[in-house]
């Protein structure tokens, strides 16, 4: 059949994904028909995402990204891989004046530090092969801000810069890097915490087509990570369901 | 933290008024400094302190300083 979004024969690494975005992006790839490397740190979950994937040649393993040893080993067990989902994230909310620095190495370190050491590594080990595609999940925050969010905007601004940068170095192999910046997903990060429900009602109104489902997401991935983006490179997708459109406020 | 303590913590999160407005028996929400920037640093200053998570819900759950003190306790 026809279908230029197909990833058969695709060997794809998503972080984070034992839950939420990353766990849809991992399992839509798998229906596409790559096969799926999963990694995140909680195995019951992590194993919950690697149930519900196509297909039998499926790898996990767990790790924690903020953890170098981690990465290395990580590393070692990855095949060269034809694409590279960075989705791993944490969202911590503070005004600035009570940042701490475990805030801020938690937030960085997680969100974008150990994102451009695992492309550097891979790079290195040449794990990443010609006319792959590296798919970055940012946010909205990156330019769309809320009080008490400013760690985890920087972060997200951070990786639009860096993918850029990428990009651009990579052309020469045919790698596409590109990001997403999702709108409001309900997910495990958001659906618990200091977000009350009444305030996620309150804040649903603002969004012209209702929050997102984290295949939303999955579907602009798998695009991204097909052929048929191949020439789809530095370009910063916005999935909000029109919410920055609606003032974003 | 004894209660003594934790008013003046919550105390130092305000900007404007001044600590000897605040007592356990303030209704913290009356004061005209509240609002949602200095929740969130309520929020945050108890997650740094007592490692406890409250939410927004549970800051309107309370009225003064000393039932918030309480309502952590139970966390
Ligand atoms: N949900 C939204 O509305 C929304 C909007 C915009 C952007 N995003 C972004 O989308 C991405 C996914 O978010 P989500 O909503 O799906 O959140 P989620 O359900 O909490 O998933 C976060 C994932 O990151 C992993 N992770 C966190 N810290 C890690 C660490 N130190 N090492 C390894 N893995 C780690 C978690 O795995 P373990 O807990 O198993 O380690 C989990 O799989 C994040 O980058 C987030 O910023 C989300």
């Amino acid at each position: 059949m026809y279908n230029p979004f197909s990833l058969i024969g695709k060997k794809i690494f998503v972080t984070g994904s034992s839950s939420g975005i990353g766990a849809s992006i991992a399992i839509e790839s798998s229906k596409m028909g790559a096969q799926i490397i999963l990694t995140g740190r909680n195995a019951v979950r992590l194993n919950d995402t690697f149930s519900q994937l196509d297909g039998k040649e499926n790898i996990q393993i767990v790790g924690n990204l903020t953890n170098l040893e981690d990465i290395d080993s990580i590393i070692e067990q990855l095949p060269i891989l034809d694409g590279l989902v960075l989705n791993a994230g944490v969202l911590k909310t503070m005004p600035v004046k009570n940042i701490t620095t475990s805030a801020i190495e938690e937030v960085f370190n997680t969100n974008i530090i150990s994102s451009i050491k695992l492309v550097q590594k891979l790079l290195k080990n040449k794990k990443i092969n010609k006319g792959a595609s590296i798919v970055f999940i940012s946010s909205i925050s990156s330019f769309n801000v809320k009080i008490g969010n400013s760690l985890y905007s920087a972060t997200k601004g951070a990786i639009n810069s860096f993918m850029k940068v990428l990009a651009l170095e990579l052309a020469s192999q045919k790698i596409t890097v590109n990001s997403i910046q999702p709108g409001f997903i309900k997910t495990r990060a958001l659906s618990s915490g200091i977000i009350t429900d009444e305030q996620l009602d309150a804040h649903a109104k603002i969004y012209p087509l209702g929050f997102g489902k984290p295949s939303d997401i999955a579907y602009a991935c798998v695009y991204l990570l097909s052929d048929a983006s191949e020439w789809v490179t530095g370009s910063v997708f916005t999935i909000d369901g029109g919410v920055t459109s609606n003032g974003g406020h | 933290m004894v209660l003594k303590d934790f008013v003046q913590v919550f105390a130092g999160q305000f900007d404007d008024t001044p600590v000897e407005e605040f007592t356990p028996s303030t209704i913290f929400m009356e004061l005209e400094e509240w609002g949602s920037l200095v929740a969130l640093s309520i929020i945050s200053m108890i997650d740094e302190e007592f490692e406890k998570r409250v939410t927004g819900a549970d800051l309107r759950s309370v009225k003064t300083i000393e039932e918030l003190y309480n309502l952590i306790q139970t966390k």
